[in-house]
């Protein structure tokens, strides 16, 4: 029910009495500003967080070969492990529906030329599934298919910086890009939402690479992703079976960490996440206590508002005032100054976030900012947090004798 | 209109208590003028505020228009008061951020009466007492005997069967006091039933009835010839 005589009781008690309304509203601009300011930051951190994990699949599992570390099977240490495709269809069948995408990787480093622009690269030829595992952005023509690779076609996907490097002024899709001496048709230019660095690979059919560096079926890496729908112990259960499997393909001895290297993201994003949720719990923390020290101060403001109005109350007992208006009064007031302090507060924490966002970039903050389920969460908190703040100076002022008010001269 | 019977109260000083009032009797009629005098510590101001439902006796009985005054509840006596008492204090106790007229039409607002009615109630009265044209001025804009004036009209804007008041000259000078005197006079003669606690004797005299307390009983309770404050103004 809206008692419209007694809103205009507390708005002449409230404009009649500016400072002490400021005053009171003060400290909760200021508790509402940080709680908002902080609140952003975490946030920009956790944008950061998922950013730089973010870019390529969480749910990968890289596999990489080395050298044995110890004699297994009669055979020595120092053995050289070498992937090649066999180990690849092996994987890929071993894993059956646990596998989402898997691909092979070969690294080369070659020199790039299109006319009298030359610059060196690193050239990943891998599978089409390459394109889904690290999220390759297709900006121009199509990425490699499996045509590519049953025909060994001479194609490249280029990304967009080395585009701009070589194609000054001409664009990229179909020409011929001159890769230490073979030429190779451009099909594709891509972007990455990763640093830079990535945007400067040349990624080729694995088939191509194999046949035209060295003619063999060897693989570097293999790289793969889990099916999403397994969670992190069960992903952690099918990497390590698969380590196990593939140490006695190539006869290594188990305790042999170098030799076959499996290494599972679900177990990294694991710990971000708890990392992540760890800092929103302090975040919560440090936030709700300034909510608590703002709650406290307006609580102790309205304390003295309540001595300062002594008399007031006094006065309007002896003329009629039931305890109930004057609890009313007391804490409609309380809650009216903290949901306009806190709205003020919000609106300057938001606009010093706004202004400070692309300075606090450099300290790994990214778009921080408050959603708005934090602001309505924040404006309910607003409303119950006046209410407790003016609870017990009202049950105070309700309780004031108004003989002893009075005499309060 | 008011009936006291054996009233006593005493109040807790550390590890004794202080007996104030002794056992009071006391009729007030309807249409009376009546001064309460005493010294300091008499229990003058003791007995006014139990009457005012400010404070509540220890035993006794108090009868105010045919209803028990006794154990009252904050809210009942809220209501009580507002409907039966007006109250007069010696330093005005107006409401310094509100206007006259906001200060007369208070105890109107918490009659439940709307708006529209309220300000109409608290201009009649402001009129009554003679400062309709000062409606819009904040007390600090105000003399002492204007304020009181205005003090005068709050207590009968709720139209109370008993005005109350509290050394209602106390802070004010002789021919202002008189003024005041004359126009409760005025209201006494119109057919308001008012009480009066004062340590001035010219006041009292200009009552109809003078109690005199005295360690917390009566120790004279007399019809006076009423002198009108009009001569002196």
């Amino acid at each position: 029910m809206f008692d419209i005589d007694l809103w205009r009781e507390i708005f002449q008690s409230i404009n009649k009495n500016r400072l002490r309304t400021i005053m009171s509203g003060f400290t909760v601009v200021f508790a509402i500003m940080l709680f908002t300011i902080l609140f952003g930051i975490a946030n920009g951190l956790q944008n950061t967080f998922t950013e730089a994990f973010g870019d390529d699949a969480t749910n990968a599992i890289y596999i990489n070969s080395g050298t044995t570390t110890k004699a297994s099977n009669g055979l020595q240490a120092g053995r050289r492990i070498q992937f090649d495709n066999e180990t690849f269809n092996y994987i890929k069948d071993e894993s059956g529906n646990k596998l989402e995408f898997i691909t092979a990787r070969i690294y080369k480093n070659v020199t790039a030329t299109f006319r009298n622009e030359t610059s060196s690269y690193s050239v990943r030829a891998v599978h089409p599934d390459h394109q889904f595992l690290e999220k390759t952005l297709m900006n121009e023509g199509r990425y490699i298919n499996q045509r590519d690779i049953e025909e060994k076609t001479k194609v490249v996907v280029i990304g967009k910086k080395v585009e701009e490097d070589l194609f000054l002024t001409t664009t990229a899709l179909g020409k011929y890009l001159n890769l230490s001496g073979i030429q190779y048709k451009i099909i594709g230019i891509f972007s990455d939402e990763g640093n830079d660095d990535e945007e400067r690979i040349i990624y080729m059919p694995v088939s191509t690479a194999q046949q035209v560096y060295g003619n063999n079926d060897y693989i570097d890496q293999i790289n793969m992703t889990y099916n999403p729908e397994m969670n992190y112990d069960q992903a952690i259960a099918f990497s390590n079976s698969l380590t196990k499997q593939l140490k006695k393909l190539f006869s290594v001895a188990v305790s042999d960490q170098r030799a076959i290297r499996v290494r599972n993201r679900a177990a990294e994003s694991q710990s971000v996440n708890a990392l992540t949720t760890g800092l929103g719990i302090i975040i919560l923390v440090i936030g709700f206590g300034t909510l608590i020290a703002g709650v406290v101060g307006i609580s102790n403001i309205m304390i003295f508002i309540v001595k300062e109005r002594t008399k007031e109350i006094g006065i309007r007992k002896a003329l009629g005032a039931s305890p109930k208006s004057i609890v009313s009064i007391i804490l409609l007031e309380s809650i009216f100054i903290t949901i306009i302090a806190g709205i003020i507060g919000l609106l300057v924490g938001m606009v010093v976030l706004r202004v400070s966002g692309p300075m606090l970039e450099e300290y790994f903050i990214k778009d921080a900012a408050v959603s708005s389920a934090h602001i309505i969460g924040a404006t309910i908190t607003l409303i119950v947090a006046g209410g407790i703040a003016g609870y017990l100076p009202a049950k105070k002022a309700s309780q004031i004798k108004p003989i002893v008010a009075l005499r309060n001269d | 209109m008011l009936k006291i019977n054996q009233l006593h109260k005493s109040y807790p000083i550390g590890d004794s208590s202080l007996h104030v009032l002794k056992g009071i009797d006391l009729e007030v009629n309807s249409g009376e003028m009546v001064a309460i005098m005493g010294s300091s510590g008499s229990g003058k101001s003791t007995l006014l505020n139990i009457i005012g439902m400010l404070d509540e006796a220890d035993s006794g009985d108090y009868i105010l228009d045919g209803v028990p005054i006794k154990n009252l509840t904050e809210k009942k006596a809220a209501v009580y008061r507002n409907k039966f008492l007006g109250f007069i204090f010696q330093s005005f106790n107006l409401i310094n951020y509100k206007n006259a007229l906001e200060n007369v039409a208070l105890p109107l607002y918490y009659q439940g009466l709307n708006r529209k009615e309220r300000q109409e109630k608290a201009k009649f009265h402001l009129q009554k007492v003679g400062l309709l044209e000062w409606a819009h001025h904040l007390p600090s804009e105000l003399s002492g005997g204007q304020k009181q004036r205005i003090a005068i009209a709050r207590a009968l804007a709720a139209d109370p069967k008993l005005l109350l008041a509290d050394e209602p000259t106390g802070a004010l000078d002789t021919k202002t006091s008189y003024e005041i005197m004359e126009f409760l006079q005025q209201l006494n003669d119109e057919g308001k039933t008012i009480l009066i606690v004062t340590h001035e004797e010219d006041i009292a005299e200009m009552c109809k009835r003078v109690v005199r307390l005295r360690d917390g009983i009566i120790e004279e309770d007399k019809k006076v010839n009423q002198v009108r404050a009009s001569q002196y103004v």
